[in-house]
Formats: structure tokens, sequence, C-alpha cells
């Protein structure tokens, strides 16, 4: 991927190709951070919006002894439930790791890191904030690649590959059911997302020499977020990114009323963790692909956006602008999940397909003809 | 025969699903803002109802006189089996000595009892009642075996009205009455 060395800027002319390949080694080991991390604190708010929308306190015992004892801030931790997660992804890795004897053993071992890869890859491309150098605006993203937005969405899409694997390779009809049904899910509502962002693409086409690049996209909501301009297809993507996600009130490949845990029925110990994280992992994901398509990226109000006079304080607002928005939609996912009751299978695909898709359809012929006049 | 249910027909912005989405999500919302209904069991307490039937005791009267006669009701009415009592004379130089018996042993197994109360019930003397602890545990079923000293010590006095076993003034007078 040559793209990789143009987001490692820092080293210009002398410092040689060996400080470029250093920093995008950096570069992407942080966007991996940053994702794993918003992974792992979604499964604690999680958590704690399910407790607080249920009328409970959510997990707030869990406690490190050396680290509870910290005066105020052991306390903070207790209290919000973190180090529940130091627990959590503890528990995983010290529990005994079964591999049952009717599985394929190849594909069953495959299967969690297929899961959680193409979120990690997607991370790469998505341009968590800007930075200035010399009056040259630049992408923080590992690789800012022309097509980072067809990327995003081929590469995001092969996270049900994961799912598919584990379905098939268990030999267990729960875990076969649920992947069909995930594997159903994600080609039909994969349509609809891919049509709800091409008037996006079009829009920005308008201005832009690359608009499927995601900075353009992101830089073309300069003066008004694209959820504004284009609310439908807005509508469109966030319901697509639920089904793709595999999310409630989407979330049939796991429906626990019918299917035990869906495709990671015969998954324990750390292989679970992983499918667990990497379904965070997509939500995180996908949050970010929402928010640098329709949400203005960076920008914290609509029409506003930090100014480059500001130098590296604007780039570390508007990195902290895109982090507290992916907050905002991982909390607007879990507030969801914790609101709506699940879907029946055949209402989520006739949704898909009879609903969504022609208004995609339609919304994307109307943009097309606005935009001809 | 089947029953057709009329169902009412949605309108065109029913029918999108999305008012109805926005109004649960506001209902949720709310309902994250509301105080929590937890009760944080172990550093907090609930007011037990009056009535309660926690763990049996052995109680005193005010006096401080043991009420237990040690008839054994209790023993045989225990559906359960948990209680043991092994009768006793009230030794000659007591106080009480007139009331002739009291038990000499008296062991309730708590992991056998099911808090039924029938004890309480069948007792003449009001001598052993359901108090309010409820959190009994011991890392041994020899733990939760409770000797009399122990069940004395929690079940305390009971300030009864009726002394039933307190001597009149003097027996000369009621004699005397008839």
């Amino acid at each position: 991927m040559e793209a990789v060395s143009t987001a490692a800027i820092e080293g210009s002319a002398g410092a040689g190709a060996f400080l470029d390949a250093l920093l995008a080694v950096l570069f992407s080991l942080l966007a991996v951070v940053v994702v794993m991390t918003f992974a792992g604190l979604s499964v604690v708010a999680e958590r704690k919006v399910c407790a607080f929308i249920q009328g409970r306190y959510g997990p707030n015992r869990t406690a490190i002894p050396v680290v509870a004892a910290i005066p105020f801030f052991g306390n903070f931790l207790k209290k919000n439930g973190l180090m529940q997660l130091v627990a959590d992804g503890l528990k995983f890795l010290l529990k005994e790791d079964p591999l049952p004897g009717h599985v394929n053993k190849f594909w069953y071992m495959v299967a969690p890191a297929m899961a959680l890869s193409p979120v990690l890859i997607v991370a790469c491309v998505i341009p968590f904030g800007v930075y200035w150098i010399d009056g040259q605006i630049y992408p923080m993203s590992v690789a800012d690649i022309d097509i980072s937005l067809l990327f995003a969405l081929a590469v995001s899409a092969l996270g049900v590959y994961g799912a598919i694997m584990a379905g098939w390779s268990s030999n267990s009809k729960f875990p076969y059911i649920g992947a069909m049904r995930a594997s159903a899910e994600v080609i039909s509502y994969e349509i609809a997302m891919a049509l709800s962002v091409l008037p996006v693409v079009l829009w920005v086409g308008l201005s832009s020499q690359t608009p499927l690049s995601l900075f353009s996209i992101a830089q073309a909501q300069g003066n008004l977020w694209f959820c504004i301009t284009q609310p439908v297809s807005a509508l469109i993507f966030l319901v697509a990114l639920f089904a793709e996600t595999n999310r409630l009130p989407f979330d049939v490949a796991e429906s626990e009323t019918d299917l035990v845990s869906g495709y990671h029925t015969e998954y324990g110990s750390f292989k679970f963790g992983l499918f667990f994280v990497g379904e965070y992992g997509h939500i995180v994901v996908g949050s970010s692909l929402f928010i640098t398509l329709f949400l203005g990226a960076w920008s914290p109000f609509p029409g506003l956006s930090w100014p480059e006079s500001w130098g590296w304080i604007s780039a570390v607002l508007s990195l902290l602008t895109f982090l507290l928005k992916i907050a905002a939609m991982l909390f607007f996912f879990i507030w969801v999940r914790w609101t709506l009751p699940r879907f029946r299978y055949d209402q989520v695909m006739s949704l898909g397909w009879k609903r969504l898709v022609p208004l995609a359809l339609l919304n994307f012929a109307a943009y097309i003809i606005f935009m001809a006049i | 025969m089947a029953i057709v249910v009329e169902r009412k027909r949605l309108s065109w912005l029913e029918r999108t699903y999305l008012p109805q989405i926005v109004s649960g999500l506001y209902i949720t919302l709310k309902n994250f803002f509301k105080p929590k209904v937890t009760l944080e069991y172990p550093d907090q307490y609930t007011s037990l109802p009056a009535g309660y039937r926690g763990a049996p005791t052995l109680v005193k009267d005010s006096q401080g006189r043991e009420k237990c006669v040690s008839c054994q009701l209790c023993e045989f009415v225990c559906p359960s089996k948990a209680i043991k009592v092994v009768p006793g004379e009230i030794s000659a130089d007591s106080e009480y000595a007139y009331i002739e018996k009291a038990p000499s042993s008296f062991t309730i197994d708590m992991a056998r009892c099911i808090f039924c109360g029938m004890c309480e019930e069948a007792c003449p003397e009001r001598a052993i009642v359901l108090q309010t602890e409820f959190s009994l545990n011991g890392l041994s079923r020899s733990e939760l075996l409770r000797d009399k000293r122990s069940l004395y010590a929690a079940g305390g006095i009971l300030p009864d009205k009726i002394m039933k076993w307190k001597k009149v003034k003097d027996n000369s007078e009621l004699e005397g009455s008839h």
C-alpha cells in the first residue's frame, strides 16, 4: 500500500524512507489504539447506559486492589465500572479455551481474527482530524487514499466473512443459521448503504477532484453538514449502519431468543472476546464513517471549523471533536439498542429490500436531477 | 372459529415507524436520568416489613428469665427437622425452680431452617420468635448450627405484657378469696 507513506508527512526531504515507514507504523498503531480503546469503552458504556435506562447502577463494584486505593481517581474508576473492563478482558484471557470436537478446526480458528481485522484495516483510512504544515492541510489518517470511502465500505463489509466462517465451521445449526442471517442482512443493507452515499459523492464531486476520498468529503462540509443538506441519505445510511453492525433492532444474526447467541455460539474465552471486540470495533468504525460522511467530521458545529491560524491547537481540537462525536454516536447506538425491540427476520429483509433500496434509489435520482439543474 | 382482530389502519407517518422510535427514545432518555431503584445491598439495608420471618431466635422475658420450658413442640412441628431440644431441669436453688423445666440444650440448624415460622406458632410460651436477621452465612455446616447461647444472644428480650409464670403477690391471698 504505497499510499500509506503520504500520511507520514513529518519526516520531510532529509528524513528518508525509514522514518516514513516508522511513522506509518506509529500512526497505524495509534489508529488501532483509538479503535480498540473506544471498542473497550463502549462495552462498559453499553452496560452502564443499559443499567441507567433500566433504573440500575450497572457495574460499580469491581476494583483492582492497588489502583482502587488511589484517593479520588480510584473511586472514580470503580464507580464508573472502568475496572470492570479490565476484569472482563482478563476473564476472557484466562478462561480455558475450548476447541469443540465437531468443528472445522482451521476455519474455526481463523474466523475470530477475520471478524476483527477488517475493522482495524478500515480504521486506517478514517481521517480522525486535520493538521496543517506550511499552509497545507492534511488528514490525520494512516492512509489518505483517493478512494478511501470505497475502501472503507468494501473492507468493513468483509467483517461478515468472520461471521460466515464461524457459522459454517462451527458445524452446528444455530451458528449456521446466525451466519446465514448475518450475511443476508449485510448483503441487503450494503446496497441501500452504498446507494445512500452516492448523492454525497456527487455533491462532493461538484467541487473536488477526489469525491471518493473521505478527506475531501469531510472538507466539503465546511459550510453545511451533509445530514442537513441530505437528510434522507443520512437516515438510510444510519439505518443500514445499524443493520451492518448487527445491532439491535436488526441483530437477528445473534438473537438469543431463537439462536442461542448466533454465529459465535460455539466460541468461548478469548475467541469469543475477539468477536465481541470486533463487533464493537465495527460500531466505532461505522460511526466514524457516518460522522465523516454526514456529521461534518471534525467541525464542532455546522458552518464552523477550527481555524488554521491556531496551528497545532486546532489540530488537537479537531481530533478531540471527532472522538467526542464517536462517543456521542456510540451512546446513540446503545441508546437505540435499549429502546427498540428486535425486528423479526422477515421484517428486516422486507425493510431492507422493499423500503430502503427503493428509497435510496429515489433519493439518488432526486439529487441527480437537483444537481443537473 | 378464528377471530379476526380489527387493526387500526396506520397513517403514512406511523408506517415509517420513525415518530414512534423517537418517542421511544425520549422515554428511555427520561428513564436514563431518573433516580435509580437499585438498593446497594451490603452498603444499604432495606427496612423490613412487620411480621418478617427472619431467623428463629430464643427470647427472654423482661425479667431476663428464659421463657422456653422445653416442651419440644417446636421440635415436633418443625417440617425440616432443624430444631433439636434436649429438656433439662431448672436447678432447685434457682428463683424460678417452680417452673421446673428449661432446655439443657437447644440447637437450630440454620442450613435446614426454611423460615416457615411454625415453631413460633406452636410455642405455648412465645419463647421462639422469628426475627429480622436474614443474612445467615458460614464457611461450614457446623457454623450454621446455632446453639442455645447464640440463639439467646440473637433473640434478646421480648417485652411481653403477659407474665404467665409470675407469681401472684401471695398465694394465701388467692386461697382466701374463694
